[in-house]
Order: structure tokens, then sequence, then C-alpha cells
């Protein structure tokens, strides 16, 4: 393990002065898949939404420690959170396309960064749909409302619409968990093609999900990681017995 | 938490318990009627080898049934795959019962050669290592398990010495050979049942641990 995307050190995370994430270190390797798996309210989604400073506009909340994207804190005071959560895209367990074609979906993004080049934005809408896997689907019909897509589709354009402004790495909060076995499937193949480009983080509730689609498996309990290793080595020999107590079902 | 999926491993174990039981009591047989030249005894133990053969049949489908549909990992998961070797082994060990039954029955035919006292010493040895083997299966024990494997080499040693043994009868009168081969075969399968109860040993280190002690990994550098 040494390529890391984003490196985090000593992280601690409070809502209201209660501690959610305590102390954590874990190095996110680029361009592989990192699942993070616990139980609920364990603090897998604010340590999510943490890589992205997605947090930041709930009251009451404190960050400590780094979080470093490509060795540049992501925390510190001068950062650009707007650029930040461009390199760090996410996407959320429930599709929430917006009330708009399916092309301007996707190019809501470039505009309001300023690309004004037609052309520019035709060329990119349609990169990030074949990225996502949606274009020969929706290539006939880009000016129908998002609405009127599957929610496996719908799922496939917000992940097209975080791809259009070229970000670096995806955060995905239980991106499959609304979705029928078959939009899984393709969503969790889509996954694997995107981590050739993208380094990927993903919350799953679905064990099965991140064994099946993760490089490398993150747990956390209590706000704590408790153990972070390969994939293979997670589900099969564990270090921890609470990992395997947990992965087993035996709680949880 | 217990989940009704640990009812069903407890069944599995139960199983490989049964068929441990089954594998000890063939080759119990089997010796006795070597040592006290029942054929009837020899017949039974090669009659009774489809039961071990049908309980495979029945542990692999249990087992290839808990893969699919509960979808194991790392204890469990570890405890079915081992599962699924130590039911092969086993079956193993019921086929080298059959066959030193039918030493037996080519030995009982012609006078004994020599008063048996290393076969039946090897066979007592190789049935305790099967019975602990599975012991440390079911309770779960990793140091009875480590036991085993260091046993092994005593069934070796004695195996080289009913061998030795017998090429000197061999070499002063080549009319006894067709005994003295047979016995030798005796002593080459209890070599590999012992071999056979290393193996459920070393499985059993791997279901407790996670680690892998066959072919001498141990000593080497783990990954």
């Amino acid at each position: 393990m040494n390529n890391t995307k984003i490196d985090v050190i000593n992280f601690n995370f409070y809502y209201n002065g209660e501690k959610a994430l305590d102390n954590i270190v874990i190095g996110i390797q680029q361009n592989m898949v990192t699942g993070i798996i616990g139980p609920s309210g364990c603090g897998k989604s604010t340590f999510l939404r943490c890589l992205n400073r997605m947090n930041d506009v709930i009251p009451g909340i404190k960050a400590e420690g780094k979080v470093l994207l490509d060795n540049e804190d992501i925390y510190a005071s001068n950062v650009d959170v707007v650029k930040i959560r461009r390199q760090i895209g996410m996407v959320f367990q429930k599709s929430n396309p917006f009330p708009k074609s399916i092309f301007d979906n996707v190019a809501y993004g470039l505009t309001i960064n300023g690309i004004k080049n037609k052309n520019d934005i035709v060329e990119k809408v349609e990169k990030s749909l074949k990225d996502a896997a949606l274009w020969d689907e929706v290539k006939d019909r880009l000016d129908k409302s998002a609405f009127d897509l599957s929610g496996g589709q719908q799922q496939r354009l917000c992940i097209a619409r975080a791809l259009a402004v070229e970000p670096e790495v995806l955060l995905m909060d239980e991106p499959a968990s609304a979705l029928d076995p078959k939009a899984t499937l393709k969503i969790e193949e889509l996954i694997q093609e995107l981590k050739k480009k993208y380094t990927i983080v993903i919350v799953t509730h679905n064990m099965q999900q991140a064994a099946r689609i993760s490089d490398f498996t993150a747990f956390f309990m209590l706000g704590e990681l408790i153990e972070y290793d390969a994939t293979s080595k997670i589900f099969t020999t564990p270090s921890m017995k609470v990992t395997e107590d947990y992965i087993t079902g035996r709680f949880g | 938490m217990e989940r009704h999926f640990d009812e069903e491993l407890k069944n599995l174990s139960e199983s490989l318990l049964k068929m441990g039981i089954l594998a000890e009591k063939a080759i119990n047989y089997s010796i006795k009627a070597l040592v006290e030249r029942k054929m009837e005894l020899a017949e039974t133990v090669i009659k009774s080898d489809n039961v071990i053969n049908m309980l495979e049949i029945e542990i692999d489908d249990f087992c290839h049934m808990l893969l699919a549909l509960r979808q194991p990992a790392a204890i469990d998961l570890r405890f079915i795959t081992a599962a699924m070797k130590i039911n092969n082994d086993l079956e193993r060990i019921g086929d080298q019962a059959v066959n030193i039954a039918e030493c037996a029955l080519e030995i009982i035919k012609e006078p004994l050669l020599k008063p048996l006292i290393d076969i039946p010493q090897m066979a007592t040895l190789a049935k305790k290592m099967i019975k602990d083997s599975i012991d440390a299966l079911v309770n779960k024990d990793e140091a009875l398990a480590r036991d085993i494997c260091k046993r092994d080499d005593k069934v070796d040693d004695l195996n080289d010495q009913i061998f030795r043994e017998l090429l000197t009868y061999m070499m002063q009168d080549p009319k006894t050979i067709t005994r003295a081969v047979e016995l030798i075969l005796v002593g080459r399968h209890l070599e590999r049942i012992a071999d056979h109860a290393t193996n459920i040993s070393e499985e059993v280190i791997y279901f407790l641990s996670g680690k892998t002690i066959m072919h001498h990994m141990e000593d080497k550098k783990q990954p």
C-alpha cells in the first residue's frame, strides 16, 4: 500500500461536541475501490462525507486532524471547498436527478463551472453518459425529463452528472441499495470500469456487495476504524475477532 | 447472537463426527480381521464402505448448499472449506481400510509369517490420530491438532521398521515374498491413514487460526 490518493491522518469529528469519528487513520489507494462497512451508526457515512467536506453545511460540527488529497490538506483554511467537491464527487443512496432534461442534468455542473462552449458541453455530456454506461439507453431522448428514466437509470444519470466535472475521486453512499438486483449488478459492473479512471470509496450495508466490488475494505464500529485490509483478507482471515463477528453476521 | 446458520454448521460438524467414527471402526475391523484371522470381518469392512461413500456425497451436497445459500465469510467460510476437505480425507481413510481388509483376506489364506506386533501398534496410533483430529475439529482445539501433526513421524518410523524387517524375511526365503508384500502394503495403508489424519489436523488449524501449516508453510514466511 503505497499509492495513496487520500491520506486521512488522526482525524476526529464531532456533532455538537459528541465524537462521531475517533482518531481515524487510513490511506485510500488510487484507482482502487475501497469499501466501508460497519453497523448502523458506526460513522461510515459521516466518514465518507468528511472526505469532501460535505458535512460542512451541518451546524455544530467540528473536525480535527488532516485529510490529504494528493498531499494537500482539504481542511486547511485557504482551501476552496467548491474545488474540493469538484475533485471529489459524490453519489447518494437515493438517486436525485434535477427536474430537468437528461442532457441538462449532466451539463449542469459544466455550466455552473463556467464552461460556455456548446460543443465542449455536448462532447463532455456524451462522454460522461458513456462512462456511466447509460449513453446507449438515452442517446435518442436526451431532451426528455430525467424522471422518465427507471430507478437504475436515474442512479447512473447521477453518476454521469458526478463524472461530468471530471473528478478524481468518487464517493458513493449506498449507491445500489434502492435498486433491483439487475440494476445493482449494472452499477457494480460500472464501478469496476470506473476504477480504471477514478478512485472510488463506497459505503455499503451489503457485505456481499463489499466483497464483490471492493479491493480494500475498512470496517468501522462506534466511530473507530477497527480493521482495514485487502478485501480478500478481511473476508477470509480477518485479524480482529470483532471484524469476524460482524462479517459473519454474529452481530450488527 | 445465535444464528439459524449456527445450527446448520453444528449439523455439519456432527456429520463429520459420524463419518470419523465409521472410518475408525473400519480400520478397527480390518486390523482385527488380520490379527484374529477372521474373513467375515474383512468382508464386513469391504461391504460397509458404501455407507461412508454415501455419507461423503451427502456432506458434499450439504456444503455446496451452505456455500450457495448462506454465502459464508471468514471463520464460517474456513469451517466449510475445511469440512469439505476433511470429508474427502475421511472417505479416503475408509478406502484404505478396505485395502487393508483385502490384504487381510490374502494373508489369512496362508500361515502367519511372523507374529504381528508393529502393525497393530501402528493401527492403534493411526486410529487415535483420526479420533483426536475429529475431536480437535468438534472442540475447536488447535493445540490438539498441532500435537497430532507431530505424531505422524512415529507412524512413519514404524512403517520403515516393518519394511526393513520384512525385507530380511524375503531375502532369506523367497517363498515368504507374497505374504511379506501383503504385510508391507498393510503398513503402507496405515501410513497413508496417518497422513490423512495429519491433513485433517492441518485443516482444523487453518479453520481455527487462518494459518496455513501444510507443506511446512509456517516455517516459510507467511504472506
